[in-house]
């Protein structure tokens, strides 16, 4: 007979390199006690349909969306969203740098999706795998130009080193190639 | 030397987005808020015979559940024509009609699923031109709607919502007698916004009566207003906050959530609300994209130089009239596009249908207008025998000429179409827009469009800016603007740093307005926040440099007169190596001897438009926005002969944008419109059976582009200056939609030899066209 679960079971999640006990329905989806009750916003619901990605962050390395997975399937995993990257990753600078993003909405799907696929592929894979990788999710602003330039320069930034503030370039920073990044 | 603008300085806020550390409405903590969830109606045009909540209400774990006899208000901007709940009747399907609040979403849903409605089904009405038929049944009977502003014209005892007019020269006897006549009918169909961020918004009332309302929304100001006015409450009780907005497109720029979430917190005592709608209503049940009937001859003489335009729109406003009116109004006003037609005539009418009621979307009916009229002006250089590019710039507005309500034109005004033709050519490699075949079957071709636009806002539009200083002497700039991606922060920190003579990064744009805080800023919307906003924050500049003279006077000892002001310092003129950093001054000066002088500096700035008028009702003659932009778009696409599917290769945009203050943020934001419009061109729609339902309200189905479909985007500037801006930059944050699906809709017109009238460009319709004649 399968067991019928009421109410709300303590479940145990490792968050950003940390362990959290959450208490969590077992209809309640990883985005939704990431968000509300570990306050972690950066994945952000745009569909809850599997659709736009918005939603995503790293689960034992791969991108995976957090609107279809159960907090309780996610015990015992290794889960990473955007916040555990601090202002690190070379996928971050690269985003700023290549104006990826406009409302940023989607920027923290994207940019799980782009961190991930740089721990698959050590070295800048081919378009079409790009594609493949970021096709899981959609920007209703920019003209994704951006985001595959954004990729390149992933590739191109030098390993992660110093304190996530210390990385952070001066705002006034223009564009690398000045008029026209593309 | 500039220090701040002609810069692609990156965006402001640019490290929070890439960290998660932005918030937008629903990132705020909502511990401890209720939530509110819609029942919304599943037929398109229905009477209510009843709605039984009682088991809804009984659920443990509900609060309270409204229907629409709880809330007797209507609401609209324009036309007050639709209540919060449906009441008596529902005119579209996803109309909401009840409302609960429960302790958790799993909870209202529940309770959703238990409310029994019981509807009389009526025909419903889905075409202008259905609803325009005699004796179509009245979608809102005599005086169930209240006008509240002057310019609206409802035509009582009709579905005609209001109705505009150009009457310039005289189109009816010079058209006759033109030697090359083209006449077309077009139908293009509503869409979604579809912003990532889904509409959310909350609500709380105080003991004391105030009302705070938390909202990803366009227009702030709005929701004070309407709230204000709807419900007889003080508008200074009303406090509304918008944090960062994950996009908006208009399609947030209309008050429709906040008055849910503003009953539901009413409902239940004043408590804390969320409503967030899920993304099935934020398509179905949220104010859509409009859709265009529109019926349009142009006369030309031999050598395509045009005469006489008569032009018919009928825009579906769907149930409900929100800014709707005005998007007719917007279309009348550019109806002859960036061209001189000396005999013009113009309807454009609003008219109700059973269909999710429309709201402005990106372009404000620009990109449905156009796509009519370029789309004729492309049939009528094929009949002439001309390149399109050569065609449009004989016809190109200038000097001489003017609009359809009668502006003069002037470059700085409306900007140089010529120049954009030019800069087109080299950008899209133009050929003049002939088939090249590349394989047996394949073909490629290029398709142009022209596009032009001024903004509708109230005669009276108000903006205003608030700067203070830290004492670092960094500024802090405080306005009513709302950053959904567009980089209007951006660029106002642009413009307050360059007349300070300041680096960007010593001004900090406030994130978040609140209405409590910020100056009043009409709406973010109709790309007009770096004009309206952007006068008044170089207003306030200017105020706190007059107040940094007299504290720097002061201090040094001279008259204010004789103080400039560079880099955070202001200098003695006579004596250029005497100065004081603006930390020592902007709080006021204190002496070495310990002496205050001087006072603590806050700039104001203030702008209210001036000089745009009402149209006339008979001839629209009038003036409406504060400038034009224009500009010329290519769209390439490689075309499979057999199989009726393309390939968008590549689209391009040239245009006047007054002055690239920032060209990288420019540059992206013109492409993300131009990717916009090439998503809704060839694949947007919303469909709906013959009931009026619509048939896939979610994105699994309804298609947008992914990373991989999109074409090599090319934007290239031309800079008239407009007089009246900051540093003369226009309006362009829109535009880039403007003229791709008329550039597309030219390409594959003459890839396939056929005529293709409708949106989007899908291979059926195109096979359709191509094998049955007209689309
Ligand atoms: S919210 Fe998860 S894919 Fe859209
Ligand atoms: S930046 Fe707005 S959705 Fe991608």
């Amino acid at each position: 007979m399968m067991k019928k679960y009421e109410g709300k079971t303590v479940i145990k999640l490792r968050v950003n390199g940390q362990d959290h006990e959450v208490a969590a329905r077992p209809a309640d989806i990883l985005l939704d006690v990431l968000r509300q009750q570990l306050g972690l916003t950066a994945a952000k619901p745009g569909c809850l349909n599997g659709d736009c990605g918005a939603c995503t962050v790293i689960v034992d390395g791969w991108p995976i969306k957090s609107c279809l997975m159960l907090a309780v399937e996610a015990e015992g995993h290794d889960i990473l969203t955007l916040e555990g990257l601090g202002g690190r990753a070379a996928a971050q600078k690269a985003f700023v740098a290549a104006n990826s993003f406009q409302c940023g909405y989607c920027t923290s799907g994207f940019l799980m999706v782009c961190h991930a696929l740089q721990n698959h592929y050590s070295e800048l894979p081919e378009e079409y795998v790009i594609e493949e990788w970021l096709q899981a999710n959609l920007c209703r602003c920019t003209s994704y130009q951006e985001l595959r330039r954004a990729v390149r320069l992933m590739y191109e930034q030098t390993p992660p080193s110093g304190s996530p503030r210390d990385s952070r370039p001066p705002a006034t920073n223009v564009f690398p190639a000045g008029k026209n990044p593309l | 030397m500039t220090t701040a603008i002609d810069k692609s300085i990156q965006r402001r806020e640019a490290w929070d987005k890439v960290t998660g550390q932005a918030q937008y409405c629903d990132d705020l903590p909502a511990a401890g808020m209720l939530s509110a969830r819609l029942l919304t109606s599943t037929y398109a045009h229905a009477r209510l015979r009843s709605v039984d909540i009682a088991a809804a209400q009984a659920l443990p774990g509900v609060e309270c559940v409204l229907t629409g006899a709880d809330c007797p208000q209507l609401f609209g901007p324009l036309l007050q024509d639709r209540p919060a709940l449906a009441r008596d009747k529902v005119r579209y399907a996803g109309e909401p009609l009840a409302l609960v609040v429960a302790v958790d979403e799993p909870t209202a849903e529940q309770a959703l699923r238990l409310i029994e409605v019981d509807y009389e089904p009526l025909p419903p009405l889905l075409k202008p031109a259905q609803a325009l038929e005699r004796g179509a049944p009245l979608l809102h009977g005599q005086g169930s709607y209240k006008k509240v502003l002057e310019d609206i014209y409802p035509e009582p005892g009709t579905n005609i919502a209001s109705h505009y007019r150009i009457r310039k020269g005289d189109s009816q006897s010079v058209l006759q007698k033109c030697a090359v006549i083209v006449r077309q009918c077009f139908g293009l169909p509503p869409s979604g916004h579809l912003a990532m961020e889904i509409r959310t918004a909350r609500a709380e009332i105080t003991a004391q009566g105030q009302v705070l309302i938390t909202t990803s929304s366009q227009s702030p100001y709005s929701v004070r207003k309407q709230l204000a006015e709807a419900f007889l409450i003080p508008a200074g009780q009303i406090q509304v906050k918008t944090p960062l907005v994950g996009g908006g497109f208009g399609g947030k720029a209309a008050v429709c959530l906040e008055i849910l979430a503003y009953l539901a917190s009413r409902g239940v005592g004043g408590k804390k609300v969320r409503l967030t709608l899920p993304r099935e209503q934020d398509m179905a049940t949220a104010p859509c994209r409009l859709g265009l009937e529109a019926e349009i001859s142009i006369g030309a003489d031999q050598n395509g130089l045009i005469q006489a335009a008569e032009l018919n729109y009928y825009l579906d406003c769907g149930a409900y009239t929100d800014i709707a009116p005005y998007m007719a109004k917007a279309i009348a006003v550019d109806c002859s596009g960036p061209y001189q037609i000396a005999n013009l005539s113009c309807d454009a009418l609003c008219v109700y249908t059973n269909h999710t009621y429309a709201t402005s979307f990106r372009g404000f009916s620009h990109a449905e207008q156009t796509f009519c009229l370029e789309r004729t002006l492309d049939m009528l250089a094929q009949k002439c025998g001309d390149d399109p590019l050569q065609l449009r710039l004989k016809n190109a507005i200038g000097p001489g000429c003017t609009t359809p309500t009668q502006v003069a034109y002037s470059a700085g005004l409306i900007g140089d179409l010529p120049q954009c033709l030019e800069k087109i050519q080299p950008l899209s490699c133009w050929d003049g827009g002939g088939v090249t075949k590349i394989k047996p079957h394949t073909v490629r071709v290029k398709g142009l469009a022209c596009f032009w636009k001024t903004a509708n806002p109230p005669t009276d539009a108000i903006s205003g800016a608030v700067i203070t200083f830290n004492p670092d002497g960094s500024v802090n700039l405080n306005t009513g603007a709302v950053e959904m991606g567009s980089g209007c922060h951006t660029h106002l920190n642009q413009i307050l740093a360059e007349r300070l003579q300041l680096s960007p990064d010593q001004v900090h744009v406030v994130a978040a307005p609140d209405t409590q805080v910020a100056p009043e800023h009409w709406k973010t919307v109709a790309s007009l926040t770096v004009n309206m906003a952007g006068r008044a924050v170089l207003a306030a500049a200017d105020d706190a440099l007059s107040q940094l003279r007299v504290n720097a006077g002061l201090a040094l000892g001279c008259p204010d007169a004789e103080i400039e002001i560079a880099a955070g310092r202001a200098f003695s003129k006579k004596n250029p190596e005497r100065f004081i950093p603006f930390k020592d001054i902007v709080q006021g000066y204190k002496s070495p001897a310990g002496q205050s002088l001087g006072q603590p500096v806050i700039g104001r700035g203030s702008l209210m438009l001036k000089g745009l008028s009402l149209l006339d009702p008979y001839s629209g003659s009038g003036r409406t926005g504060p400038d034009w932009s224009l500009g010329a778009q290519v769209v390439e696409v490689e075309a499979d002969l057999r199989t009726y599917t393309y390939r968008i290769i590549s689209a391009s945009t040239a245009m006047d944008v007054g002055r690239a203050i920032n060209p990288e943020l420019m540059r992206a934001v013109i492409a993300g419109g131009m990717a916009m419009g090439v998503s809704l061109a060839s694949r947007e729609s919303f469909a709906y059976n013959s009931d009026g339902i619509p048939l896939k309200p979610n994105l699994r189905t309804y298609k947008l582009m992914h990373i991989g479909e999109e074409p090599d985007y090319r934007v290239d500037f031309v800079e008239t200056p407009e007089q009246g801006s900051p540093y003369g930059v226009r309006s362009y944050s829109e535009h880039g939609i403007i003229g791709m699906p008329a550039a597309l809709g030219n390409a594959l017109s003459r890839a396939f030899a056929c005529r293709l009238n409708t949106l989007p460009l899908n291979p059926e319709r195109i096979w359709r066209a191509a094998t049955e004649g007209d689309s």
